[in-house]
């Protein structure tokens, strides 16, 4: 529970803060530090830099730009569960981080440090498939805006490059449609043992489109297309048999406390539940 | 609350209770939530050293060479020490002699073999924490891997890797209590009721992880050691043998104790080599364990396999018991490893009347950590083995697991009450409460409830569990070192009262509780008393605070004591007033006589007793009195838990929606400590029942070693409690009380249990295994639907299968929708 010796770095502005990280070998950002500071404590990880994002004024925002919600990649999560601008045109986004550990780690954690852990159980990432949201990147090259579908490439890898940064992240509004949120909570770490995300539009009982994001199941968040595909354009009848198609091609996970065969389970009643839900409204 | 237990109060000295009875908050606390206070690891010392460890990452190997130099050369860096250069440190101690017991050896520092994750293998000494840790990392050990046994059955076949080769066996003893004719009991039987149940492995996880700080004066030949203990007298004794100083040399201090939960009632390598690293750098050092350590090197709870029989007749009296135990020591002993299990066998036959019992129980060595006392320390076992066959054999029997209880229970005239297991059961009325609890929980509308829902594919459970338990530990001859406690009362010139107990609390309250106590007896306010613990230096030789003894022994013996000052006032006061002792009453700030006509003030009285100017002839001056209180017995607490569950017949998931407790702890000196206590129980009763689960993997690797994965009981995962009481004062002490620290913990188990498995029981479920996390749920689920369907003509004798994988499914056809 003792790190290895660090140098640690307080940058003002981002434009410091990507000068550190372009510069310097083997640094780590901070942005909440729930991922990095238990890595390192327990020596899995040992940067020779961290770069602290905590002072960086204009990364801790909610705005609406458009047809767009922008939030700042140091938005704790706690923020952007109780945003009045979420909650009346992105609530998914609200529902999700409502959901994140408990209120210590709401607090402390942000968006952006969570989308760049990309830990396999967390939140966001089924969010933000199901959003399909843009998350912009900052580097001393310039700017790049990833779709979340692009982004998350593996078990705590992403597409972010060592020296970029997360600035903010881009929702859709989705005023009109129905979005819902499930997750199976796990008891010890809060994480999701499977997590839902499901943003549809509907006409009637005819559902015009449907996109569904599962955290939790797969060593990666992941769109459960094969639900959209048996979804897309049937009714609400539907939707139990669209979601046994839940974990279809993906490698389930399975651990001590949730089996491939029982996770898959879950997966299926998770996303039936949170279609249902969302048609409620 | 009247103090109606006060059996042995003189009557010319008592008095209404005042305090006693009354929710006074806590003096602990505002010190403790503003953080003014110290634990061990907030002290630092000039020069101090920090001691951090290097720990096996094998479960079994050979060591067959150390690289320490790279270490060494750290800069920073004191020493690097392995178990070679200990030289005159002693064993790590197990208290406990019985017969054919094996005790392996327990080096300080592992010593030519490792045989589980976490033992420590090296030392290392640094100016500062992160250099120690560094250094830490530097050293290499050789490992050659050995077979690992981590499963209690595979650990005793003849082919399994033995873990001490001079037993040539893992077995550390086998231990047999029997009393009535078994066999014919279960001869005469017209039902044997048979379940396999398994206690999981727990890790207590107090809030403060254990620390230890020493210090060694060679001029003064003093050492003092600043340790997280819940037993500083005891762990002075031993520290002295295991560095071979004379005990009158050391002096041992627990300061602010952050829980313990049993885990901090031993002694542990690290109390040993901290010290001695002491003395040999001429430096204070410190060491403070990590929370992973905290799950690989402190001790463990539970982890037993018991093969239960129950004999009875088809009426429901309970013909006879035969149990059949497999404990896990892990690799090695420590303080009381071998004697929790048979704690479990003393009380096996709980609150019921059981004429005959067979009971033999195994003791395991296997590649993991210790087990020792955990909350309830073997009584949770044992009431978790006879609370869960009672509701199975309500279940088969068809009877309602309430009135299947009741129907068995001893009369209240029957007590003192003696059990087949040969204890006393001091006081009790097991009718009352569960009478008081069924009526809480609205029992009859639950079942209703419960009938309804299962037509509707709903699983609503309710869980009944009545126990008693032992408290009060214990008389000297049942105890392996002393079941006594001491209690000092002094009075001081100015009238403050100081009061030293043995019993060192970890979060008790007892600066409370005493303080309450005390005020009554001398009718002063509870803020003029000030308690006193966990520092040898001041308090005479005491044992501790665990086995809910610290109020019923330890408050005794400071009662006692204040009895004998009480009379050493009346005797003075007599004296000063010129009336006859039998005259004198001491009443509120003043002490009497003849009805008040004469009177002196407290403060007075004591000062006289200090400037000794004019005492009765052979008056010894001051007020000072210690008694070191023997209790006869121990106490036997009991109560009725009650519980209401929804199981999602969809993923297993259970919701908690109700939960009641009527305990009886006996006379209570502050209800709102009595229902923390109950809160607290219940919660992490419920822990293991639902959530926690220590994993050791085939490989012996800790698969749920960190708070990411061992899953503790959480404030949001649990419902609201309802709490009653009911009071039978014990005879045992005079104050009528009996204890109430662990109560919950042993009740709620089996009380959640129950429920489930209530609740699950028209698929023809029997039993899960702990703890109930939703996939165990639902795999029985699945289990008890598919052989449902595979037989469609239903049996109605269930057969009582043993399963593998921890769930039980006897062949009763489906009754539910499912």
């Amino acid at each position: 529970m003792i790190p290895a010796n660090f140098d640690y770095e307080s940058p003002r502005t981002l434009s410091e803060a990507l000068d550190l990280l372009a510069s310097r070998e083997d640094a780590k950002v901070l942005a909440g530090g729930h991922t990095l500071l238990p890595a390192m404590k327990l020596r899995l990880a040992a940067p020779s830099v961290v770069v602290d994002l905590g002072r960086i004024a204009g990364l801790n925002h909610i705005r609406e730009s458009g047809d767009r919600i922008v939030i700042g990649a140091m938005t704790p999560h706690a923020d952007i569960a109780s945003s009045k601008v979420l909650h009346a045109s992105c609530p998914l986004l609200a529902q999700a981080a409502s959901q994140i550990g408990d209120i210590q780690v709401r607090n402390r954690g942000t968006i952006g440090g969570s989308l760049a852990a990309a830990h396999p159980a967390a939140d966001y990432p089924a969010a933000v498939l199901a959003l399909d949201a843009e998350i912009v990147t900052a580097s001393r090259s310039g700017e790049r805006v990833i779709p979340a579908t692009k982004f998350f490439t593996g078990m705590f890898t992403t597409e972010l490059r060592p020296d970029e940064i997360i600035t903010e992240v881009r929702v859709p509004r989705t005023e009109g449609q129905n979005v819902a949120y499930k997750k199976f909570h796990h008891p010890a770490s809060g994480y999701a043992v499977v997590g839902v995300a499901v943003r549809l539009k509907k006409s009637g009982t005819k559902i015009d489109s449907v996109a569904v994001g599962i955290t939790g199941v797969a060593h990666i968040a992941y769109r459960a297309t094969a639900v959209e595909d048996a979804l897309g354009g049937k009714t609400t009848a539907a939707i139990a048999e669209a979601a046994a198609h839940a974990a279809e091609g993906v490698e389930v996970l399975s651990d001590y406390y949730a089996s491939a065969e029982y996770r898959r389970h879950l997966a299926t009643v998770f996303t039936r539940r949170a279609l249902e839900q969302a048609i409620e409204k | 609350m009247a103090r109606n237990g006060k059996a042995n109060s003189k009557g010319n000295t008592k008095q209404a209770a005042v305090w006693v009875g009354k929710k006074l908050k806590r003096k602990e606390d505002p010190r403790l939530i503003q953080g003014t206070s110290h634990y061990t690891d907030d002290l630092k010392l000039p020069r101090m050293l920090y001691c951090t460890f290097a720990r096996s990452p094998m479960a079994h190997a050979e060591i067959r060479a150390i690289r320490t130099d790279a270490a060494r050369a750290l800069p920073g860096v004191i020493g690097v020490f392995i178990s070679e250069d200990l030289t005159g440190l002693g064993m790590v101690p197990c208290a406990i002699q019985m017969p054919g017991l094996n005790v392996p050896h327990h080096p300080v520092l592992a010593t030519g073999r490792v045989r589980y994750v976490g033992e420590p293998v090296a030392a290392v000494v640094a100016e500062d924490l992160y250099t120690a840790r560094d250094a830490a990392e530097l050293i290499e050990v050789d490992y050659e891997p050995l077979p690992v046994v981590v499963n209690m059955e595979k650990a005793l076949e003849k082919d399994s890797p033995v873990i001490h080769e001079q037993f040539r066996t893992n077995r550390a003893f086998t231990h047999a209590l029997k009393n009535g004719d078994i066999q014919s009991a279960f001869k005469k039987a017209d039902r044997v009721v048979r379940q396999r149940m398994v206690n999981q492995r727990l890790a207590p996880m107090a809030m403060e992880a254990r620390a230890v700080l020493a210090e060694y004066l060679p001029g003064e030949n003093r050492l003092t050691v600043w340790s997280a203990t819940q037993i500083p007298h005891l762990l002075r004794t031993q520290i002295s043998v295991m560095v071979g100083l004379p005990e009158t040399a050391v002096r041992v201090i627990a300061p602010e104790v952050g829980g313990g939960f049993g885990s901090k009632l031993n002694v542990y390598r690290e109390e040993g080599l901290v010290p001695w690293l002491a003395m040999k750098l001429g430096r204070p050092v410190k060491w403070a364990e990590t929370r992973r350590e905290n799950i690989t090197s402190t001790i463990h709870g539970r982890d037993t396999i018991n093969d239960l029989e129950l004999a009875l007749k088809k009426d429901g009296t309970i013909l006879g018991l035969r149990v059949r135990i497999l404990a896990d020591m892990g690799a090695y002993h420590q303080l009381l490893t071998p004697l929790i299990p048979q704690l479990t066998a003393l009380m096996q036959a709980g609150c019921y009347k059981i004429p005959a019992i067979d009971i033999e129980i195994q003791g395991v060595f296997t590649n993991k950590m210790s087990t020792d006392a955990y909350r309830g320390a073997g009584r949770p076992e044992a009431t978790y083995n006879i609370e869960r066959i009672m509701d199975v054999a309500a279940h088969e029997l068809g009877m309602d697991p309430a009135q299947f209880r009741v129907k068995n229970f001893p009369q209240p005239k029957e007590f003192p009450f003696t059990t087949v297991t040969g204890l006393v059961y001091d006081s009790a009325k097991y009718q009352e409460s569960i009478k008081r609890a069924l009526q809480l929980s609205g029992y009859e509308t639950l079942r209703r409830r419960q009938k309804s829902g299962w037509k509707n594919g709903k699983y609503y459970g309710v869980g009944v569990s009545t126990y008693v338990e032992i408290c009060a530990i214990g008389p000297s001859a049942a105890t392996p070192a002393g079941g006594w406690e001491s209690g000092t009362v002094r009075i001081e010139p100015t009238g403050k009262v100081t009061v030293l107990t043995g019993a060192s609390p970890h979060g008790q309250g007892e600066e409370t509780t005493f303080a309450q106590l005390i005020a009554d007896e001398l009718g002063i306010d509870p803020d003029d008393v000030t308690v006193l613990h966990g520092d040898t230096l001041a308090v005479p030789y005491g044992i501790g605070t665990f086995g809910s003894r610290a109020t019923a022994v330890g408050g005794t013996a400071a009662y006692l004591a204040t009895q004998k000052l009480k009379a050493k006032m009346v005797t003075l006061a007599a004296h000063l007033l010129g009336a006859k002792s039998s005259d004198v009453s001491i009443g509120r700030g003043r002490i009497s006589a003849k009805g008040g006509k004469k009177s002196i003030a407290f403060g007075e009285l004591v000062m006289a007793a200090y400037t000794a100017r004019n005492i009765p002839p052979g008056f010894e001056p001051g007020l000072e009195a210690t008694h070191f209180f023997e209790p006869p017995n121990f106490t036997f607490p009991f109560g009725a838990h009650i519980a209401s569950v929804e199981v999602d017949g969809e993923t297993g998931e259970v919701k908690i929606d109700k939960y009641v407790a009527v305990d009886d702890c006996g006379n209570v000196i502050n209800p709102m400590l009595v229902d923390g206590q109950i809160h607290g129980g219940i919660a992490q009763g419920m822990g293991q029942a639902m959530w926690e689960e220590l994993i050791y993997n085939d490989e012996g690797q800790i698969v749920t070693g960190t708070l990411l994965d061992y899953a503790l009981p959480k404030a949001h995962l649990l419902p609201e409690f309802t709490l009653d009481r009911t009071v039978t004062p014990t005879p045992v002490n005079p104050m009528g009380v009996k204890g109430v620290g662990e109560a919950g913990t042993i009740a709620s188990t089996p009380c959640m249990v129950n429920a489930v498995c209530d609740a699950l029981s028209p698929l023809g479920i029997r039993h899960i295994d702990m703890p109930l996390k939703p996939e165990r749920v639902w795999s029985a689920m699945q289990q008890a639907r598919a052989s449902a369907q595979t037989e469609p003509q239903p049996t109605h004798k269930p057969v009582s299968s043993r399963a593998t994988q921890g769930t039980y499914v006897s062949r009763k056809a489906s009754r539910s929708n499912a």
